[in-house]
């Protein structure tokens, strides 16, 4: 495989190119918690997560400052109604066809060709792009949570940027 | 999903799946809908598979051409940092979402968010 890009080296580079200090990412040392997944794909409910800043027509957009906020977008959505902003990364191609970070239509096409139980009723979208790891974790991610857990998922795949 | 492995890997998420694109093609490119359903597909038989918290799965799909790690942040094309200004304004793909956005909000009240500040 070729070497992946190295992103934190290259944030670092380029904040180091511009007298900020160096971003201080997340490392989890811990063992990642884990639950088993307990029935096949076939069966299983799955939601999308996403980052990317996307909201559809009609909804709120996100502001760029470290927002928390969550959107719901509902499984049954027109993908054409869905747009993004985000302030890091190139959005033409995701404006083109949001199934570049945000895969409604093959999530949807993989339950009905029986791969995937279910798509969730309602999937969480969020800004991304967020620099405070503590807001992320008091604000949002409860947020993301109370939404699954309430309709009773399977497997959340999360799609970040 | 991923396609930041070294950002992956510290978080060390439970399970994930990482696809070798530039960022904004986490799961795939614009109207390619089998490359998506090949990607999603991969990703979720590697989570069931999986049997040790932390493992990160390469996926085998290729980009193309890989002039893009030259400047996967498109820096050096904006003269040293492609971000733009994080403004707690709300930024609008378009003035016409705006203006939904405005109609279907009622007294600060979004339809379907959740955790506006007001």
């Amino acid at each position: 495989m070729t070497t992946p890009v190295d992103y934190i080296a290259e944030t670092r580079r380029i904040y180091d190119a511009q007298g900020f200090p160096s971003y201080r990412w997340i490392e989890n040392v811990e063992p990642a918690p884990w639950t088993p997944i307990e029935v096949p794909l076939s069966a299983a409910r799955i939601a999308l997560v996403a980052s990317g800043g996307i909201y559809e027509h009609g909804q709120l957009a996100f502001h760029h400052s470290d927002d928390t906020s969550l959107r719901i977008i509902e499984n049954d959505v027109d993908s054409a109604a869905l747009r993004t902003t985000h302030f890091a990364y190139d959005l033409t191609d995701a404006r083109a066809d949001i199934n570049c970070v945000f895969p409604i239509d093959g999530l949807r096409t993989l339950a009905a060709r029986g791969v995937i139980g279910t798509p969730a009723n309602v999937h969480c979208t969020f800004m991304g792009g967020i620099y405070s790891a503590r807001r992320v974790r008091e604000e949002l991610a409860p947020r993301v949570e109370a939404v699954m857990r309430s309709q009773e998922v399977d497997l959340v795949l999360l799609v970040p940027v | 999903m991923s396609s930041a492995w070294s950002i992956t890997r510290s978080v060390n998420p439970p399970r994930a799946a990482f696809v070798d694109f530039p960022l904004g093609h986490t799961t795939g490119r614009p109207h390619e809908p089998e490359l998506t359903l090949d990607i999603l597909s991969s990703a979720l038989a590697s989570a069931q598979a999986m049997t040790e918290p932390g493992t990160i799965v390469g996926l085998p799909h290729r980009w193309p051409v890989d002039d893009w790690r030259d400047d996967p942040m498109g820096a050096r094309g904006a003269g040293g940092d492609s971000r733009t200004e994080r403004t707690p304004e709300r930024v609008y793909q378009s003035p016409d979402d705006e203006a939904a956005a405005r109609d279907t909000t009622h007294a600060d009240h979004c339809l379907n968010c959740i955790g506006i500040e007001t």
